[in-house]
């Protein structure tokens, strides 16, 4: 009983030094951000590697996900001889949770492992103390593009997530099951309200993106300096990452009271 | 601080956890020789060189390089002084999503408001010091193990540095890649009088260059030249460096002998 306390209390000290060590490392980013000379290439260069690249997943993923809304809600609204609501339950459902949820957790998986990955790679091969002996601050050369890269590029995709899932349902509703065309654009053009549900998802979208910005440069900055290390690495960012999006997705929610 | 000492390690001690790594190190390398740190693995030895470097923060202890105690600087502080140095990793340590000329350039664009042109030049003048032609847009994965650490050199001194630090510079390389290396750390020691530092496993290429050489044994660690460590009262010591000669003393002192006159051709070289 006495160990499992002990052990208890030692994985509490863990875990607040961690989220300790977060916090500054946070902190050393947003320092450098407004730190000359601004890194506009690197920064472009992450912009194309986290966001361009992942377009192709983001929006057949999204096609995909609206198709399943489009079908699940015909079903569902069909009992109630509500079909002509399917554009509304689409796009809320899709504003408000899956749009910047499902795309923060591909973007985790697809973005945020990679810049672990490499982070990690470059201190294993010494890259970061090499910058350092040449004077140049890792966090400002390294770090804060893709943290940057990736609070930019979040909102973007998961706006382009959210317009494919609603071509998506389109498709599905109005294309193969039969929903009216009009009926669908005009419940959903009624339903989205701007303050509500458009600025709440761009707002969820942001948060995310800092979130895998922070964590995963964070993974990769901290992992010893092995193979096994940046493999631990690299799944501590996935898990971390997704399990933090659905913990603040349901704060955030609270907070907006939508 | 003497006026000879470039850099000087006084009373330092290193712990990675519990483990120690050393205690209470001595040590000091004179301005404008090669110095060789010697030790078996896992004594230090290049946590000694990242100690210089400001890379790692001894335990205790105090580390002057170039006049300064750097213990007591902040990290901010530290890139003032590591503008002075230059070091060559192990691995290279260069930046793989850049070409072999973009990483040579690559200091010089940070630190200076030189022109394209010049740092061209510049680049040239450093890849052909440690002769190497036509691999300016090659990238580092596509180098060889000899390319890669002569590359690193290179990098080294760009920025033109008063101290070297060279960590395994003959580790995983071929006979003639070795004695290229050497011969081209002896040329630069020379030629720019630059303090030079290396951590090496490698005996011969010790015995030849070094000019002082630092031997890390467990619980103690000697200094001097390589001569007067051949000659050393303590069996550890001349084990160490007899290990590679069979234990025949005779062919090490030809060997140094041997290294005084290809200093000489390697200068003209």
């Amino acid at each position: 009983m006495v160990n499992a306390i002990q052990e208890l209390g030692a994985k509490t000290t863990r875990f607040i030094e961690e989220l300790g060590r977060i916090a500054v490392f946070t902190w050393l980013i947003v320092r450098a951000v407004f730190r000359p000379p601004p890194r506009i290439r690197p920064f472009i260069d992450e912009v194309f590697k986290v966001g361009v690249m992942s377009l192709v997943i983001i929006c057949v993923s999204g096609v995909a996900v609206g198709a399943v809304l489009g079908l699940q809600g015909y079903n569902t609204l069909v009992r109630f001889g509500a079909t002509e609501s399917l554009g509304a339950a689409v796009g809320l459902v899709l504003f408000r949770e899956l749009g910047p949820v499902l795309t923060a957790l591909l973007f985790i998986g697809r973005a945020g492992s990679s810049t672990t990955a490499e982070i990690g790679t470059m201190v294993a091969t010494e890259q970061l103390d090499g910058l350092r002996m040449m004077a140049v601050d890792p966090i400002h050369y390294v770090i804060t593009p893709k943290a940057l890269a990736m609070l930019f590029v979040m909102p973007l995709l998961s706006s382009l997530f959210i317009l494919f899932g609603l071509g998506g349902g389109y498709l599905v509703g109005a294309q193969l099951m039969g929903v009216d065309p009009g009926s669908y654009i005009s419940s959903l053009q009624n339903a989205i309200v701007f303050k509500d549900d458009i600025l709440s998802s761009l707002i969820k979208a942001l948060t995310f993106g800092c979130m895998v910005g922070v964590i995963s440069t964070f993974e990769g900055y901290s992992s010893a300096p092995t193979s096994s290390g940046v493999s631990r690495a690299t799944t501590a960012s996935v898990v971390v990452g997704s399990v933090s999006v659905l913990i603040v997705d349901y704060l955030l929610t609270a907070l907006m009271g939508v | 601080m003497g006026e000879c000492d470039h850099i000087r390690l006084e009373d330092v001690s290193m712990a990675f956890g519990r483990r120690e790594v050393f205690t209470g190190l001595n040590s000091c390398f004179p301005r404008g020789q090669i110095s060789v740190i010697l030790g078996g693995s896992g004594s230090g030895k290049s946590t000694v060189l990242k100690i210089i470097g400001g890379l790692v923060r001894p335990h205790s202890g105090q580390v002057w390089v170039d006049e300064e105690n750097i213990t007591q600087l902040k990290e901010r502080q530290l890139y003032q002084v590591r503008r002075r140095i230059g070091m060559m990793f192990q691995g290279g340590a260069l930046l793989d999503s850049l070409t072999v000329f973009e990483n040579l350039a690559f200091p010089v664009r940070e630190h200076t408001k030189l022109g394209e042109d010049e740092i061209a030049s510049r680049v040239r003048r450093c890849l052909e010091a440690v002769g190497l032609n036509d691999v300016e847009d090659l990238l580092p994965g596509q180098l060889s193990g000899g390319m890669t650490k002569r590359v690193a050199l290179g990098r080294a001194l760009m920025m033109e540095p008063v101290i070297l630090l060279c960590d395994e510079p003959f580790s995983g390389l071929d006979p003639i890649s070795i004695r290229r290396i050497e011969q081209l750390l002896m040329r630069i020691n020379e030629e720019f009088s630059i303090t030079i530092v290396v951590v090496s496993h490698h005996i011969p290429s010790t015995l030849r260059m070094a000019e002082q050489v630092l031997l890390m044994l467990p619980g103690a660690t000697v200094a001097g030249s390589p001569k007067e460590l051949l000659a050393h009262d303590d069996d550890r010591v001349r084990g160490f460096l007899h290990e590679d000669f069979g234990g025949d003393p005779d062919l090490q002192v030809e060997s140094i002998e041997g290294s005084h006159g290809e200093k000489n051709w390697s200068r003209s070289w």
